[in-house]
Parts: structure tokens; C-alpha cells; sequence
């Protein structure tokens, strides 16, 4: 490079190094993130090509299987439900769990142990676990109900159970993980607060609603979200734990995916159904823009 | 009601509930120990035993496993960081043009995670002949918005002098980055690495349907695999399996434990 090139080259230059010193990363970017999901959108007005004969388009015709399809809207109903459930439980434990676990507590460490634990594990380890747990007759859980005179019941292998019966395992492996962000927030909070409302003599509850819960609000948005966003993408407890059964009783948006597309190799109707799932990650990530703002939690 | 009170029944529930929490893992944990016949039947005087465990090793290749997990965990976090880094800085001493869009465009993946577009990123990786290969099962997580992101942040935060003094000892960018960025950035990189490898050590959809061979496979589509074909119902075996797959990590947890979760906590998201 020349001593002084002139101000213009040498910004131009700057740009440049700007761009390549990115550019590994915006070529993977691309290739695996927004080209995929162009791609998904273009497929999914096509059918699936056989052979070597070209797709034909059919317009929306895979929309409109889809809205005869009644498994896609049990996928679709069962996700909503298991956001509805599993969110604001996994996040009403975290909650309690983060409470407990900041006060002087006999045992504090073992007991964030427990609550921990759980989020280190592989899902496809808890799940085994869980299936173990939930195995009919000799399950320990089935112990313990008969143990209080109920009766065996095969959690996984009936449909009014199965889809709770996974819910369990989600909402054990996240709630830990999420006290750990209500922990760091909890600490955020001035001592000072509390002592003026000891001092006006505020109950416990008072005390929580006015001060502990407008406090952690920030916090309970942003585990919101993540929550919700990991709940649309469920499936690694699905394959592992009931391959969507029994009657597709479990079958949730993800693992319809990839049974459409990976056992049926119905590529044109998958695409369609990943094009409704982006959809509704596109409307989690609006919400999330419309609640956490300029990314609250994010700096 | 008085305070004592309050705290006495807080602290009972505490425990109860923690007691709850921990029961899948301590059951677990008994039937792995202990021989098949006490798998479902308590009684302190069984017998110990870590036979469980050496009858799952010797009937799957778990240390082929093991193997495959560490390359591609190991993989991913050093392409992570390097990739990350480059574009990291570039975002945060903001000199491209549109570099704003850039960002955000990069933050989609934040949403779209590559296991999302399973059907597309398939066929990606049939056409660059790397399916059934850990390249293949790692190249998609290479370039993480989360560690740009997290990155970019960290770079922002270094003031810029320190930047310019190197540049005047004529360092040129890539070296400016290794001697005043990495250093100054080295909680975050820990931070970033802790979460990467329990994300991946973890990740199971995408690596089951990239791979399908002993070579390539790691240990939670093996595990998978060992549970759902060869075992049938012997549940103390599945039960040894799944904690063996899981044990590294969790052993580092119990070791680091404050390090893992101020990791978790800066890293906020997975």
C-alpha cells in the first residue's frame, strides 16, 4: 500500500476488508438459513418429483391438501397446545425454583442441583430415562400410583396421556434452565425496595406482585420467548420417546416434517408444512420484537 | 401466619419438590447400578454393580461414539469461533456498507436454526456429496448468528483506542484481532464454548438424518439407535447407556459448575 492513498480508495478499502473478513460467514449464512428458506417457500407450489421427471407447479395444491389433512391439524393443534401448557408452567417453576434457591435455604446447593441437572442432560438420554419412568405396570410411577391404590396406567401408550406425558419431560429439563435467568435478575433487585415495604408492613404476596414480579418482567418476556420458540421446534422427545403415536396423539409440526419428508419423501407437502412452520416462528419474532422492544435483554 | 411458619412449610416444599425433580435421574441411577433383576424393585441390600454399563460399551461401539461426538463437537466450536470472529468484528467496528441489514439478516438464524429447514439443507448437503459425513453435520451450525451476535456485542464494548494504538505499531486487522480482540474477549469465547459444546454434544435431529453409518454417528442418534433395536426391554442396559452418553458433560457441569451457568446466563440463548 502507498504512504497515503487518497481518503476516498482507502475508505473504499476499509469497506471491502469489512465484507471479506464477513463473507465466510454470510456464504454459510445463505447457503443453510436463507436460501433453504426461500427455497422451502418456492417447493412448497410444487409437487414432489419422481424420478427424474421435473416438478410440475400446482400452485396451492399443497395448501390445500393440507387443509383436508386432518394429521396436520392434529400437528398443528397439539403444538399449540404444547406451547400453551409447557410455556407458562416451565416458567411459573422457574420462578418458584429461582425464589427458593436465592433465599437462605437449608441445602440450597443440592436443591439447584436438582433443578439444574436436568438441562445438561441429552434430550434423547431424558427421554430414555423418562420412558423407563413411564414404563406401564413396572415404571416407578406406576409404582407410586398403585402405591395410592390407582390403578397401572400406560402413560405413553394412551392418547389422552401421551401428549402430557411428554409435556412432563420438557417442561423437567427447561424450568432449571430458565431459573438461572430469574436467579441473575432476582440479584438485580435493590435490598432497599424490600426493607421500605417491610417497613409499610407489606405481606409476602403484596410484596411479590408490586416488587418481585414488575422487576423480573423483563426476564419472564425473554424466557417467554425463547420458550415459545423451542416449543415450535419439539422433536427430538417425539422420535425418541412415541414416534408421534399412539394415533398420532403426539405428533407435533416439526416431526410431521420429518416423517412427511424423510419416511413419506413427500417433498412438496414437507415444504408446505415447513412453510407453515416459518410462519409461525415469523409471528413468535414479531411478538418478540412487539415485547421485548430494542432487545431489552439482549445488550 | 408467622414468619417462621411460612419459612418451615417454604423450605419443606422446597425440598419435596426438589426431591421430585431429581427422581427420574436417581432412578435412573439405581437401575444403571444395580443388576437387571432390582431394575424395578427397591431393596437396599441389592447388590452394586457397574456391570450394566459394561454390557451396554461391549454391545453398541460407544467409543466409536464417543469419538465421533468429540471430533464434531470440538469441529463446530473452533469453525464457530473462528468464522464468528472475523464477522463479528467487521459488524462491530462498523465499516461495510449495509452493514445494519447485514446484522439483521444474520439474526434470523437466531429463529431459523438450520434443523428447521431439515428438508432444503438435505438436499444442500446431497449436492456437496457431504451427507453421512461429520463435515456435513457440522458445516450448517458453522456460521452461528448466537455467536456473532454474541461477539459483535463483546467487540463493541473494546474501546477503540486500543484498536488504533495497534494499527500505529502497523499491525495489520487480522493481527490487531488476535492481539487486542481475543484477549479482551477471552470470558465470552469461554462463555460461548461452554454452550456451544453442551448444544451440540446434545443436538439430535440433524445428525440423525445426516448420518447413517457407525463412523459418523454421534452418541445421541447412537443412543437412539442402541435403545430402539438392540435392546429390547432391558432397562438397567438403556438406563447405563443413556448416563454414559450423558456423564462427560455432566461431570464437567458438576466440576465447573459457576462457570456453566454464568456461561449459560451471558450466552442467554442456546
Amino acid at each position: 500500500m502507498s504512504p497515503h492513498p487518497p481518503r476516498q480508495a482507502r475508505t473504499i478499502n476499509v469497506h471491502i476488508q469489512g465484507w471479506l473478513l464477513a463473507l465466510p460467514a454470510i456464504v454459510l449464512l445463505a447457503a443453510f438459513t436463507h436460501i433453504p428458506g426461500i427455497a422451502t417457500i418456492f417447493d412448497s407450489f410444487y409437487a414432489t418429483p419422481h424420478g427424474k421427471r421435473p416438478a410440475a407447479f400446482v400452485g396451492w395444491a399443497q395448501y390445500q391438501t393440507m387443509w383436508t389433512d386432518p394429521i396436520a391439524w392434529t400437528a398443528l393443534k397439539n403444538n399449540l397446545l404444547y406451547a400453551l401448557i409447557t410455556v407458562p408452567l416451565s416458567i411459573g417453576l422457574a420462578l418458584a425454583m429461582a425464589l427458593w434457591v436465592a433465599g437462605r435455604i437449608k441445602g440450597r446447593s443440592a436443591l439447584r442441583l436438582a433443578f439444574f441437572t436436568p438441562t445438561i442432560l441429552p434430550m434423547v438420554a431424558a427421554a430414555n430415562i423418562w420412558i423407563f419412568f413411564y414404563t406401564p405396570d413396572y415404571g416407578l410411577l406406576n409404582q407410586i400410583t398403585r402405591a395410592f391404590g390407582g390403578g397401572s396406567v400406560n402413560w405413553l401408550g394412551d392418547p389422552s396421556t401421551a401428549l402430557p406425558a411428554l409435556m412432563a419431560v420438557t417442561v423437567w429439563k427447561e424450568a432449571g434452565f430458565f431459573m438461572i435467568f430469574y436467579l441473575a435478575a432476582l440479584q438485580q433487585v435493590s435490598p432497599t425496595l424490600y426493607e421500605a415495604a417491610r417497613m409499610e408492613n407489606a405481606g409476602r404476596w403484596t410484596i411479590f406482585r408490586r416488587i418481585t414480579w414488575p422487576l423480573v418482567m423483563p426476564t419472564t418476556l425473554f424466557v417467554a420467548v425463547n420458550a415459545l420458540i423451542n416449543a415450535f421446534r419439539v422433536v427430538d422427545q417425539v422420535i425418541a420417546m412415541t414416534g408421534g403415536g399412539p394415533n398420532n396423539a403426539t405428533t407435533l409440526l416439526l416431526f410431521y416434517i420429518y416423517q412427511v419428508g424423510f419416511s413419506f419423501w413427500d417433498t412438496g407437502y414437507a415444504a408446505a408444512l415447513s412453510a407453515l412452520l416459518l410462519a409461525l416462528l415469523g409471528l413468535v419474532s414479531m411478538l418478540q420484537f412487539a415485547l421485548l422492544g430494542r432487545n431489552v435483554h439482549y445488550r | 401466619m408467622s414468619d417462621r411458619l411460612f419459612r418451615l412449610l417454604s423450605t419443606l416444599g422446597a425440598w419435596v419438590f426438589g426431591l421430585v425433580w431429581a427422581l427420574p435421574l436417581l432412578y435412573a441411577l439405581w437401575a444403571a447400578f444395580h443388576p437387571s433383576a432390582f431394575a424395578t424393585h427397591f431393596d437396599i441390600s441389592a447388590p452394586v454393580t457397574t456391570g450394566n454399563f459394561i454390557r451396554a460399551w461391549e454391545a453398541a461401539p460407544f467409543a466409536r461414539y464417543f469419538l465421533n461426538t468429540v471430533m464434531l463437537v470440538i469441529g463446530i466450536m473452533i469453525g464457530q469461533f473462528v468464522i464468528c470472529t472475523l464477522a463479528a468484528f467487521a459488524l462491530a467496528r462498523g465499516k461495510l456498507f449495509g452493514g445494519e441489514i447485514l446484522f439483521a439478516l444474520i439474526l434470523v438464524q437466531l429463529m431459523v436454526t438450520p434443523d428447521v429447514l431439515i428438508m432444503e439443507n438435505y438436499r444442500t448437503l446431497q449436492k456437496l456429496g457431504l451427507i453421512d459425513t461429520l463435515t456435513g453435520v457440522g458445516l450448517p451450525y458453522v456460521a452461528s448468528a448466537f455467536g456473532i451476535f454474541l461477539l459483535r456485542q463483546t467487540f463493541k464494548s473494546i474501546p477503540k483506542e486500543l484498536d488504533d494504538a495497534a494499527r500505529l505499531e502497523g499491525a495489520s486487522t487480522l493481527q490487531t484481532i488476535w492481539r487486542v480482540y481475543l484477549p479482551l474477549a477471552r470470558p465470552v469465547y469461554v462463555a460461548y464454548g461452554l454452550v456451544s459444546i453442551s448444544y451440540h454434544w446434545n443436538n439430535f435431529l440433524w445428525p440423525l438424518i445426516v448420518t447413517n453409518s457407525t463412523e459418523t454417528r454421534p452418541l445421541t442418534v447412537g443412543l437412539q439407535v442402541f435403545a430402539s433395536v438392540d435392546q429390547g426391554i432391558d432397562w438397567s442396559v438403556i438406563c447405563a447407556a443413556a448416563l454414559m452418553t450423558s456423564a462427560p458433560l455432566m461431570l464437567a457441569f458438576l466440576l465447573f459448575q459457576r462457570a456453566f451457568i454464568q456461561s449459560f446466563l451471558r450466552a442467554g440463548i442456546r
